[in-house]
């Protein structure tokens, strides 16, 4: 179950964030070495967010993040980075699933008043997003039940683990 | 109401009469991993597995993204599929018997089937009337051990194609129209439909290119009614007994209803670093390119080999250009070479590479260099997709790509036909 509080600085990217600048293709043959691999997460989109990424942090993008390949590496190694949360005006459809079968929240919200280095916090139980920064509050769209069930568990893998099934 | 074709397979599928946003569960007919995306979801697959795969007969491994093998590690990651598929039963197609979206159409894929597949165009096999989707590896983890996995149900785009294309003008340009048209995000979780006189005409080749791109899109899937063109492709490849109709309510509900009048295209041209930044071919002459790519899920077809080596026959590729050539599949290769296809595009200065993904994806057989470009048939052009983020991708047709090959610049393919 992911904190139902977050808090953290805000790391922020355009729209369009695809897949290939989470986690291109040239480094496949790292997947099977998950700690190699994730120190390339988001490299082509920002060669700096490795070292600066702290535990908490969030991801801001603009529309359709993620689009692109199904590769769950992508989430996957989002989350290893310690982002607590994506935050997006909109996200691609399997990068949507991948994440939140990761247990990595994406929140749906608009982000235009997001600068980079604001400071966070996001409610997860009552949908409030502040910029503690600006000192404005914002709010995110209705997470589908189906994927709050997967996302409460910590994502798909622990969810049918604990159940054997979808219990829908 | 009646049913888009979504919702028509979902609620045969699942037992409930299933309309758009609803939440379903349905049986799974085939589900698939390739070698990039395979060793996570077998490992996923391996936490939560108790009594082993739901159906070996229903589960495909293909070795296609890195074959044959460029490193040890991607070597490492093949021979823990082989052992996997050992162990279960499930099968596997080693490299170069093609991409995987090629070979659930020639082996899979049938009208009516629900398919996925860890890796995104597994949309391709829309054009067969299957509903094919892409997803991450936890959800086809689940699917290899449950048989089952959950949808919620897309709201449709009736996509309906008149009139006759012009010479030099094919269905890649149709769905780069549409991509254009509609953007990255245009069709973010629905379905899209394709229907119309034109699309009744269209070979099942041609109909994959367009099921191809609806990711492009953003969509879950892209979809064709069965028709006899579908009839005859499966009697083809064998399977002429899992041909079924399928056509979707007349009176279905559809979000959006898009006409596209296909004499009106020309040869078109996404442009860096995104699918939808689509222009004419021929606004773009005098762009210089290094390297063409023909091939790929998309278009690496006997049909796009058939064009490209009609162009490219007793010519030669521009001395500046080099000119690579990955068919889909064995299939394809074998009857390239039977039909001469594969001497005119060799004998044009052309190399010719494994079936499979190739240079697609940045892995090898074609990494591009700094600054330079790249004319590909492929779906995707994103910032550092074929290796290298300081190089450009453009995406065409293979007419369009096998005509600048010649020239060295992109060039409109009715200029050379």
């Amino acid at each position: 179950m992911p904190d139902v509080i977050l808090k953290g600085k805000a790391f922020k990217f355009g729209d369009n964030v695809s897949t290939d600048l989470i986690i291109p293709g040239r480094y496949a043959h790292l997947r099977s070495n998950l700690p190699q691999l994730a120190k390339h997460v988001m490299e082509d989109a920002d060669p700096t967010f490795v070292e600066k990424v702290k535990p908490g942090d969030f991801i801001i993008a603009g529309k359709n993040f993620g689009l692109g390949s199904s590769r769950e590496h992508a989430p996957l190694l989002i989350k290893m980075a310690g982002v607590s949360a994506i935050l997006a005006k909109s996200v691609a459809r399997i990068f949507f699933r991948n994440a939140v079968n990761q247990g990595l929240p994406v929140l749906i919200c608009d982000t235009d008043q997001i600068d980079a280095g604001d400071e966070m916090e996001v409610n997860l139980a009552n949908g409030v997003v502040a910029d503690l920064t600006k000192g404005i509050q914002l709010s995110f769209s209705k997470i589908p039940q189906v994927m709050l069930d997967i996302l409460s568990e910590g994502g798909l893998i622990p969810y049918i683990s604990k159940y054997g099934d979808f219990k829908l | 109401m009646g049913k888009t074709l979504s919702e028509k397979i979902l609620s045969e599928k699942s037992g409930i009469d299933a309309r758009a946003q609803d939440v379903v569960i349905a049986p799974v007919d085939l589900a698939f991993v390739q070698d990039t995306t395979g060793p996570l979801t077998i490992r996923q697959f391996q936490e939560i597995s108790h009594s082993g795969l739901s159906n070996p007969q229903r589960t495909a491994i293909f070795l296609d993204h890195a074959i044959p093998s460029p490193n040890r590690q991607l070597s490492n990651d093949h021979q823990f599929l082989r052992r996997f598929a050992k162990e279960t039963g499930c099968f596997i197609f080693e490299g170069g018997n093609g991409i995987c979206h090629q070979l659930v159409a020639e082996l899979f894929a049938n009208p009516g089937d629900i398919i996925l597949g860890a890796d995104s165009h597994t949309v391709t096999a829309g054009a067969l009337g299957a509903f094919a989707t892409g997803m991450g590896s936890s959800d086809i983890a689940v699917a290899l051990a449950l048989g089952k996995t959950w949808f919620r149900v897309p709201e449709s785009f009736k996509v309906t194609v008149s009139g006759k294309f012009q010479k030099g003008v094919c269905t890649k340009d149709l769905i780069l129209h549409l991509v254009g048209t509609l953007g990255a995000d245009g069709a973010t979780y629905k379905a899209l439909e394709f229907g119309g006189e034109t699309v009744a005409d269209m070979t099942v080749s041609q109909r994959l290119t367009i099921a191809n791109m609806a990711v492009e899109v953003g969509a879950k899937v892209g979809l064709f009614a069965s028709d006899n063109v579908t009839k005859k492709y499966l009697a083809a490849q064998g399977r002429g007994n899992k041909y079924k109709a399928l056509s979707p309510d007349i009176d279905a509900d559809y979000e959006q209803v898009i006409a596209i009048n296909a004499a009106e295209l020309e040869p078109l041209v996404a442009m860096p670093h995104a699918v939808d930044n689509v222009a004419p071919a021929r606004t773009l002459a005098g762009v210089r390119i290094d390297q063409v790519f023909i091939g790929t899920c998309t278009n690496g077809r006997l049909e796009d080999l058939a064009t490209a080596a009609a162009i490219l026959k007793n010519k030669r590729s521009h001395p500046d250009v080099r000119l690579i050539i990955a068919p889909a599949s064995r299939r394809v290769l074998t009857a390239a070479i039977r039909a001469g296809h594969i001497q005119s595009l060799i004998s044009a200065g052309g190399t010719l590479l494994p079936p499979g993904c190739a240079a697609c994806l940045g892995l090898h057989q074609g990494v591009l260099g700094d600054n330079e470009v790249c004319l590909s048939t492929a779906n995707r052009n994103f910032k550092g997709r074929m290796g290298n983020p300081e190089a450009s991708i453009y995406l065409a047709s293979p007419a369009t790509a096998a005509a600048s090959a010649i020239t060295g610049e992109i060039t409109d393919p009715r200029k050379v036909i």
